[in-house]
């Protein structure tokens, strides 16, 4: 195996007197999909904002691809990178967000182009080519020319997962990306998941679809109290969970 | 809005077993009102026509003449100056209260804060007589030696103090306007384009700014015709203007009313061009522009000039259907 595509090792983080992280340790392989379940307030949604340095973190240390996110080694010190080199690494991270967070000003195809063409100085014919492939791989060709306001929650969900991936991203967080949708439109969402699982994708998913994170995922990891519980393949943390705080967790959701 | 007209068509008894026809809810106050208005509209119209007092004959005398002219023609300029400075300070100043890091931010606060809590008129005049504060204006290192120097007297003319005042003051408040269009933008918008490798400057030109427009343009436009009224302050140091164009000649002919009409005039033709250009950039940047056919720009206008009587005289059913 080859390095790992994501390890947190140490990593804490609070606002204020409020510890969201403490001593979070995670590591993701790549192709890899690993689901971080747990109840909320476990600091789930706020380690997958630290993986592209949305949120900075108070100590400890996150890689991707091998990378330092966020800073740079000098010596015993980590100094903060500048904005464009903190933005070139977050170019490589697709996030896909619970409430989508599509540009409403912009049609479903600019929405799409918008980053290749600024980030990577990709031209608007070869950006405009990619982008109906990537609509084409999430089922909404058809709607390249529709406003997001237009589209139903679930495809407006397909369309940011679809914005994300043009960027060619290696590693993909999902933050509860179907937690935002009517029942019935969870499915598609879903669905699109899982492809991109089954093509290789290194993903690491935020999600309350326990039977998704069974499904889908290599390893599930429980979170609670802001650091990993207890992580294994789904089939051992539903079934013979070890810990007493995800068994109480999985009991309240009916598991 | 429902139609008014059928309100006045009688209920056909239901067909047998058939659906029983609806109809829209009676407006009566609204005939009465129109009724009142229409009176008082008449009275107001009669006295205009028939009050001697207002010499019609000398406000067509004076209302294209030269001078009067050339008084509109210094607050149209003096009000498009004043918008070019309010918008560039101001939006430089909402970016420095917004990003500019604590100390910027903080400087940038306590300039709107003074800007706007001197009254205008004392700004104008403050300006102009700023020579007797600092007679010489010069330009080099700190504290050391001098590249340009010159009189600040013969700097500060009226037109200069006009728009140092009115410009200063207006971008106090085209600054508090940005703001609030920028910050009208969900954070999230930000946090998705920061996601994508987006960054600062981009983010702001791609994808806040056209965001906080539509929110910024009615504002604007209301700062625009508060503008073009306070230019009319001027007259205090000599500037000029349309106001004291009128208050120069009657000064001089002792007809007061009818000049100040024929000014008054004046002003209530700008401001409606003003607020047509508001409505024409709200259709071309408005919200509304992407929720299908906007009503026609006159009907807009009319509205806009806080007229309920022209969407009752046009019922809009385009209105109801959005």
């Amino acid at each position: 195996m080859s390095e790992p595509m994501l390890v947190a090792r140490d990593v804490s983080k609070s606002y204020g007197r409020q510890t969201v992280l403490s001593h979070f340790d995670l590591t993701v392989d790549e192709g890899e999909v690993v689901c971080l379940i747990g109840p909320s307030g476990s600091g789930k949604s706020t380690f997958l904002r630290c993986v592209n340095h949305l949120e900075p973190i108070d100590s400890g240390e996150v890689s991707v691809a091998g990378h330092l996110v966020g800073y740079r080694r000098t010596g015993a010190r980590l100094r903060e990178l500048s904005p464009r080199e903190i933005a070139a690494q977050r170019s490589d991270i697709g996030m896909v967000f619970q409430g989508f967070n599509l540009f409403p000003h912009l049609r479903v195809l600019d929405n799409l182009t918008l980053a290749p063409r600024k980030v990577r100085g990709v031209d608007a014919a070869t950006a405009e080519t990619r982008a109906r492939a990537a609509l084409e791989r999430v089922g909404l060709a058809g709607k390249a020319a529709a406003y997001p306001r237009r589209l139903s929650g679930g495809e407006q969900q397909r369309v940011g997962i679809a914005r994300a991936l043009m960027m060619e991203p290696r590693l993909m967080l999902f933050d509860e990306p179907t937690s935002a949708l009517d029942p019935e439109r969870v499915g598609e969402v879903l669905d699109v998941l899982r492809d991109l699982a089954a093509g290789g994708m290194t993903m690491l998913v935020v999600t309350h679809e326990m039977e998704f994170a069974r499904a889908v995922s290599h390893r599930v990891a429980f979170l609670d109290g802001g650091s990993v519980v207890e992580c294994g393949p789904p089939g051992q943390i539903f079934d013979s969970p070890a810990e007493e705080r995800t068994r109480s967790f999985l009991r309240r959701l009916g598991h | 809005m429902t139609d008014i007209r059928s309100s006045a068509v009688t209920a056909a008894p239901p067909a047998a077993g058939g659906v029983p026809r609806r109809l829209p809810r009676r407006h009566p106050f609204r005939w009465l009102a129109l009724a009142v208005i229409l009176v008082l509209a008449a009275m107001f119209a009669h006295g205009l026509v028939t009050n001697p007092n207002l010499q019609w004959d000398v406000v067509r005398h004076y209302f294209t003449s030269a001078d009067v002219l050339r008084g509109l023609r210094v607050t149209i300029e003096l009000t498009a100056g004043t918008m070019i400075i309010s918008i560039v300070l101001g939006t430089a100043v909402a970016a420095l209260q917004m990003s500019g890091g604590p100390l910027l931010a903080g400087v940038a606060g306590v300039y709107v804060w003074v800007l706007r809590s001197v009254p205008l008129l004392v700004q104008l005049l403050f300006w102009f007589n700023i020579s007797a504060l600092y007679p010489r204006l010069s330009l080099g290192v700190p504290f050391g030696p001098e590249f340009v120097s010159g009189n600040v007297n013969a700097f500060m003319t009226p037109w200069v103090a006009a728009l140092v005042g009115l410009g200063l003051e207006g971008s106090a408040f085209v600054a508090e306007t940005v703001r609030a269009g920028i910050r009208s933008v969900e954070p999230g918008q930000t946090e998705a384009a920061r996601a994508l490798g987006l960054r600062g400057p981009a983010i702001f030109r791609w994808i806040v700014l056209p965001q906080a427009i539509p929110v910024i343009i009615p504002s604007l436009a209301n700062i625009l015709v508060i503008t073009l009224k306070a230019t009319a302050l001027v007259s205090v140091i000599s500037l000029s203007d349309l106001l004291y164009t009128v208050e120069t000649i009657y000064g001089r002919t002792y007809q007061p009313i009818p000049l100040l009409l024929t000014a008054t005039i004046w002003y209530l033709i700008l401001t409606l061009l003003l607020t047509l250009l508001q409505r024409g950039l709200e259709r071309r940047f408005g919200r509304s522009a992407r929720r299908g056919a906007p009503a026609p720009l006159w009907r807009d206008a009319l509205a806009g000039l806080g007229s309920g009587l022209a969407r009752f005289v046009v019922p809009s059913n385009r209105r109801a259907a959005r």
